[in-house]
């Protein structure tokens, strides 16, 4: 089968004339990163009960492929979920306020961290069970193909650890089968929790999953936000005119697995080698070296980016819980 | 009021092709639905009138297809899935237990999950472990789950429909030995509201209370007590989640004694949670017996005719139990 590779930059330089979009991108990322750096500190403060999965490093992954898919596209997410649907566009005020398992949080504490859903952009939720989304996925595309929706697809993340689980492979074939408008995003970070990608499969090149499918599949930097979303426009469009597409974007978690993460697995010099390599220290020096913003325009975005942020903390922290007698509401519909 | 005997597998296709008539957003998905007509013979007809864009026959890939339903629910379809044996829920499990039943309460109360998985239940047809097996208990213990175990024809047809009506997953339980049973169901249309037990056989002497296939056992050992004198009730649930408890506890109230009947594993079954339900009320004070409880034996369920009929409940146990409590 086909395998485009798309590396740094090529997005095309006509992106490149667009500030604005890559004003969004920038500011994007910057969000995603103090997102989670801010629920750490949330973390450490007491505020958050539960756990949560970071994904610093992973930003431009999460950000460059939901900047490349429409406002009505379907797009489900891992545990590990907080940057997509911050490029879905899912309220950051709403989704701290999730973290603290607040009444006001996008899925009314019930859902937590894991589970950040918000139906009205097609965030049809983050998912904590490993590889469990892709059938879901499916449905979503199915209902588009039923009801014969133009120019929209369904997209749907997971890692190179949940593209062992069979749900999966089943996910794939019957997209394939049927044709259905599925964007597989396999956000390759190089480990499932603590366990190298070259100790759980003997191919490393997962793009080779979609041939076995009768898919094509795309491949970038997924340190590259430029790249990701290049290569993903070009996988959507792929999607619209032919069915679904395998689209392997190669990251690293520069953060722990969660809260339990004592960096046993791997070395300090290999977490400090991509910490360097983040993408918004790279889309930063891409943007000064290309003169197409200079340093005191991105301080002006990290500080605003840093706004969006505190406002979140501080609506969060005052946000009312969720009254005890409602505990049981919305079992069932 | 015009009314025809139809089987239990006709009143199962009847109620999803009305259904499917009149809303265009259900659709049917399943192993070998198609011209095949389902591994019981159940979708005849249906390829034909809804062809294969509403009658969606997929790969053996159980996730895929379940995980694909409940994604299609949560934006905008109402599918049905066929489960060709109940005991392949095991296969997908995750997508049932963890997604499908999860997706409303987990994400704020938004989400609207209006699918119904219909999977044929039960043994006693020599198919062994694998294929034979009663595990409503499981999914009765899933809060976001209802699940529907019909005994008739008439009971099928109508509660169906409300299944496909109702906005939650609905696990519809049919019973592979009842699907050649004749029943009268009426010509025009007719829901069974879901959570609603009915009284098969009115008695004041002794409540059996069963559902699916045992109710026509309890039903037919009632016949026979009766000639000796005994009034035996025989209440039916129907739904097992949301439960009747109103009506255990008046028929209890009323006849004093209690025996539960199913089909499946007695322990840890759904027996002992109806069992509860009594002990737990006002009816306990009326009991003049202790409760008893019937089902197969703690045993997968074997291939032989004479052991499978030792594993299973049959009519001589159900009578054995009443005799021991009259």
């Amino acid at each position: 089968m086909e395998r485009a590779v798309n590396s740094r930059g090529c997005a095309g330089e006509s992106i490149l004339k667009d500030k604005a979009l890559l004003r969004k991108m920038l500011e994007g990322i910057m969000i995603a990163r103090k997102f989670e750096e801010k629920v750490v500190e949330l973390f450490s403060k007491g505020f958050i009960h539960g756990t949560t999965h970071l994904g610093i490093g992973e930003e431009a992954t999460g950000i460059g492929t939901t900047m490349a898919l429409s406002r009505g596209d379907y797009m489900l997410c891992t545990h590990r979920g907080h940057a997509p649907a911050i490029g879905k566009g899912c309220d950051i005020n709403g989704m701290m306020a999730e973290m603290l398992g607040r009444e006001s949080g996008v899925c009314r504490g019930r859902g937590g961290s894991m589970h950040i859903a918000d139906f009205s952009r097609g965030i049809l939720g983050a998912n904590g069970i490993v590889g469990a989304n892709a059938p879901l996925a499916c449905g979503a595309a199915m209902t588009i193909s039923l009801k014969g929706i133009p120019d929209r697809i369904s997209a749907v993340f997971f890692g190179d650890g949940a593209s062992n689980q069979g749900a999966v492979h089943e996910a794939m074939n019957f997209a394939a089968s049927r044709g259905l408008p599925v964007m597989f995003c396999l956000v390759n970070n190089a480990y499932g929790m603590s366990t190298s990608i070259k100790k759980a499969v003997k191919e490393t090149d997962l793009t080779k999953r979609a041939a076995a499918y009768g898919m094509k599949s795309f491949e970038c930097d997924g340190n590259d936000v430029l790249a990701v979303y290049g290569t993903a426009r070009e996988a959507r469009r792929h999607v619209l005119e032919n069915g679904p597409c395998l689209l392997v974007e190669h990251t690293y978690r520069t953060s722990g697995h969660s809260k339990s993460d004592g960096n046993l697995y791997r070395t300090k010099e290999e977490i400090a080698g991509w910490e360097a390599a983040n993408p918004i220290a790279r889309f930063s020096s891409f943007l000064l070296e290309r003169r197409l913003f200079t340093r005191d325009e991105i301080d002006a975005i990290d500080r605003s980016a840093a706004a969006v942020i505190e406002a979140a903390a501080e609506y969060a922290l005052a946000a009312p819980c969720p009254r005890a007698e409602e505990a049981m509401d919305g079992v069932f519909a | 009021m015009p009314e025809r005997e139809i089987t239990y597998a006709n009143a199962v296709r009847d109620a999803m092709s009305e259904e499917m008539r009149r809303d265009p957003d259900v659709y049917f998905m399943g192993e070998d639905i198609g011209v095949y007509r389902g591994a019981f013979g159940v979708s005849a007809g249906m390829i034909e009138e809804f062809g294969p864009g509403r009658v969606i026959e997929t790969p053996i890939s159980e996730t895929a297809f379940m995980g694909a339903a409940a994604g299609s629910a949560v934006t905008g379809m109402r599918p049905i899935v066929e489960l060709m044996f109940s005991d392949f829920m095991a296969v997908c499990y995750d997508q049932i237990i963890n997604q499908a039943a999860k997706m409303r309460y987990m994400f704020g109360g938004i989400a609207r999950v209006p699918m119904v998985i219909r999977a044929a239940a039960g043994g006693g047809t020599g198919a062994a472990a694998q294929h034979s097996q009663s595990l409503e208990q499981m999914y009765c213990h899933v809060p976001g789950l209802k699940v529907v175990v019909p005994s008739t024809p008439y009971d099928a047809k109508g509660l169906l429909k409300s299944a496909i009506r109702d906005d939650n997953c609905v696990v519809f339980l049919e019973q592979k030995l009842l699907y050649g049973t004749k029943g009268v169901v009426p010509d025009e249309e007719y829901l069974i509201p879901l959570g609603l037990a009915d009284v098969k056989r009115e008695g004041a002497d002794l409540s059996v209370i069963t559902y699916g296939r045992t109710v026509q056992m309890s039903l037919a050992v009632a016949d026979r007590l009766a000639e000796e004198g005994h009034s035996i009730e025989v209440l039916d649930l129907r739904t097992l989640s949301p439960l009747d408890c109103g009506a255990i506890v008046n028929s209890v109230k009323k006849t004093k004694k209690a025996v539960i009947v199913h089909e499946a594993v007695k322990f840890g079954g759904f027996g002992g949670e109806i069992a509860a339900v009594i002990a737990d009320s006002e009816a306990f004070y009326s009991l003049a017996a202790p409760i008893k409880r019937v089902g197969a034996l703690y045993c997968p369920i074997p291939c032989s005719p004479i052991l499978e009929k030792t594993v299973l409940p049959g009519e001589s146990r159900i009578e054995e139990a009443i005799r021991e409590i009259l």
